[in-house]
């Protein structure tokens, strides 16, 4: 494991162990690209992948780029470490984002917020999702405040 | 064809509740058992009258319950899926049992003992093998579900943290504010003071709360259940029989479990309801069902034994069964309304998990029978009829109406 870094939450998996139905999501992110997989029925995103859309229960989809950012939907700033070991970590900041291009439920994302001052940020603000390199075989999604 | 009134509630029995690891070396069987038992016993009947087990959360293992007890015929076993959602739920688990002519004397019970396990503990550390079991699940190939890398990375993985966001979420919408989680948590310590079961009898200030450890903000430590073990029976039978019997029977007015099917498993690992509850503690569906089924509202309820995992649930269940508008819990409690004395609506008369003991709701089962027994601690004057709760938390939450 790396340094640990204040805010930055440290990735607990090498490999995203994926299967047929995310392994596009993790090509595409190992590429810096954000990736959802769209119905080709009626246009519903899911995320994460599931075996059926839950709008048309449709079963066919494609892969489709979103533009990459978002706005914090709802968060929490974790102060207590849920362990000695991520003492370091605290405060960090985690939450649920709305990614652009998308209907909003269904595709949102749980992603660690880096970047933020924990004391100010607030729902509806605007981030970027990036992608921090963790292995040859992860890169691990994570928001930052959006370039203007 | 109805469940309301067909059965009821006949006997309660509880081991007394310990801080977490303190009721070693019992073990959760035995307390299971002990519990079982009382509650047995408090109806004026013996474990030959049992024929049922209508469990939630896998609570136990009636096959081995039963074999260590000598129950003579098992005629019914099933649990409620998913976790505490389901603590009311199980009463009409029982109702439905009994009403179906499947078995006759159901007992439901939660035995708990926090020692080597803990619910509210994390996957953290072991290269996310708390997230399906990594390599060293009994289970299958023991891989990592695929469905971890998605969740893992934002290091939200203990119950609080996934409450702090939905209680969020709350603020933002409605103006929801820490002096309204505040008021939940001292008005049930207030009720626990009076209360001998209760662990936390000490009063508890709004300074002290301010100056409690923030945990998961805005979730500080008296918004946290506490960590407690024992076990706690609730014994079920039709309602004729409950008239021969050793109490006044606590009719099951009526019971609803579910949930919408977008809530899903709503925390943890979902995050994906639709807007218009996300902010709730989805139970809306169920107050609708089961008001219907008992023929009542909100506006005949004396007393709400809500399940109080977190603070900020007790707001958004008050919303939820329309004891105030959606939006309002935050406001509508600190204006006093769920005090045991003065209050429009006194909730968790125990103390519940925050003050009194978290035995996964079955406190909650408790305190309803003894409120309509009117025998209760902070008896609310002429109690008829109770609301008990279960979750929130994943699909299916549950409530029952109880009334003498």
């Amino acid at each position: 494991m790396t340094a640990l870094k204040q805010g930055t939450y440290p990735a607990m998996m090498q490999d995203p162990y994926a299967d047929a139905t995310t392994q596009p999501f993790w090509d595409a992110a190992l590429q810096g690209r954000l990736v959802a997989p769209r119905c080709r029925s009626c246009g519903t995103y899911v995320l994460p992948p599931q075996p059926y859309c839950f709008t048309c229960q449709g079963t066919d989809f494609e892969w489709t780029d979103l533009p990459g950012t978002g706005t914090i939907y709802t968060f929490t700033v974790v102060r207590h470490p849920l362990s000695k070991a991520l003492a370091a970590v605290v405060p960090y900041v985690s939450g649920v984002i709305e990614l652009d291009g998308t209907q909003g439920a269904g595709a949102r994302m749980l992603l660690n917020i880096t970047g933020f001052d924990p004391e100010t940020v607030q729902i509806g603000d605007r981030v970027e999702i990036w992608f921090d390199k963790i292995s040859d075989t992860f890169a691990l999604p994570r928001a930052r405040p959006a370039q203007a | 064809m109805t469940l309301r009134d067909k059965t009821a509630v006949v006997g309660i029995g509880a081991t007394p509740y310990y801080k977490r690891g303190e009721s070693l070396p019992q073990t959760e069987l035995s307390m299971a058992c002990r519990a079982i038992l009382a509650a047995l016993d408090d109806a004026g009947l013996t474990i030959k009258d049992l024929d049922g087990f209508t469990i939630y959360s896998s609570s136990c293992d009636p096959a081995q319950v039963a074999s260590v007890l000598g129950v003579p015929e098992v005629r019914f076993a099933a649990s409620l899926t998913s976790g505490g959602g389901g603590a009311a739920g199980s009463l009409g688990l029982a109702a439905a049992a009994i009403t179906s002519g499947q078995a006759e004397v159901c007992v439901t019970l939660m035995t708990l003992q926090q020692a080597a396990r803990r619910l509210g503990g994390s996957a953290v550390g072991d290269g996310g093998a708390g997230l399906g079991g990594g390599g060293r699940s009994p289970y299958g190939s023991g891989g990592v579900p695929s469905w971890a890398a998605f969740i893992g990375g934002a290091g939200l993985m203990a119950p609080g943290h996934s409450f702090a966001l939905l209680t969020k979420r709350h603020m933002h919408l409605y103006g929801t504010k820490r002096e309204h989680l505040a008021e939940v948590a001292i008005s049930q310590r207030e009720n626990a003071i009076r209360r001998p079961t209760a662990l936390q009898r000490e009063p508890l200030t709004l300074d002290e709360y301010f100056n409690a450890r923030m945990i998961s903000d805005p979730l500080c430590l008296y918004d946290y259940t506490m960590e407690t073990d024992g076990a706690v029976a609730a014994v079920v039978t039709s309602a004729e029989r409950a008239k021969d019997l050793r109490h006044p029977p606590v009719f099951i007015a009526g019971s609803a479990h579910g949930g919408m099917g977008r809530w899903g498993s709503a925390i943890f690992t979902y995050f994906q309801m639709p807007d218009d509850y996300f902010a709730s503690s989805g139970n809306r569906p169920i107050a609708k069902r089961l008001y219907a089924m008992a023929g009542m509202g909100p506006e005949d309820v004396d007393v709400a034994l809500l399940y109080d995992h977190f603070s900020p649930l007790v707001i958004m269940q008050l919303e939820d069964y329309g004891f105030c508008p959606v939006g309002e819990g935050g406001t509508f409690v600190a204006d006093g309304n769920i005090r045991w004395k003065g209050g429009s609506i006194p909730v968790n008369t125990h103390g519940g998990h925050l003050s009194e003991a978290y035995i996964i709701g079955m406190t909650h089962i408790r305190e309803a029978v003894e409120q309509l027994r009117g025998d209760a601690v902070n008896q609310v004057d002429g109690a008829e009829v109770a609301l008990v709760t279960g979750g929130p938390s994943g699909l299916p939450v549950s409530g029952t109406l109880l009334r003498r």
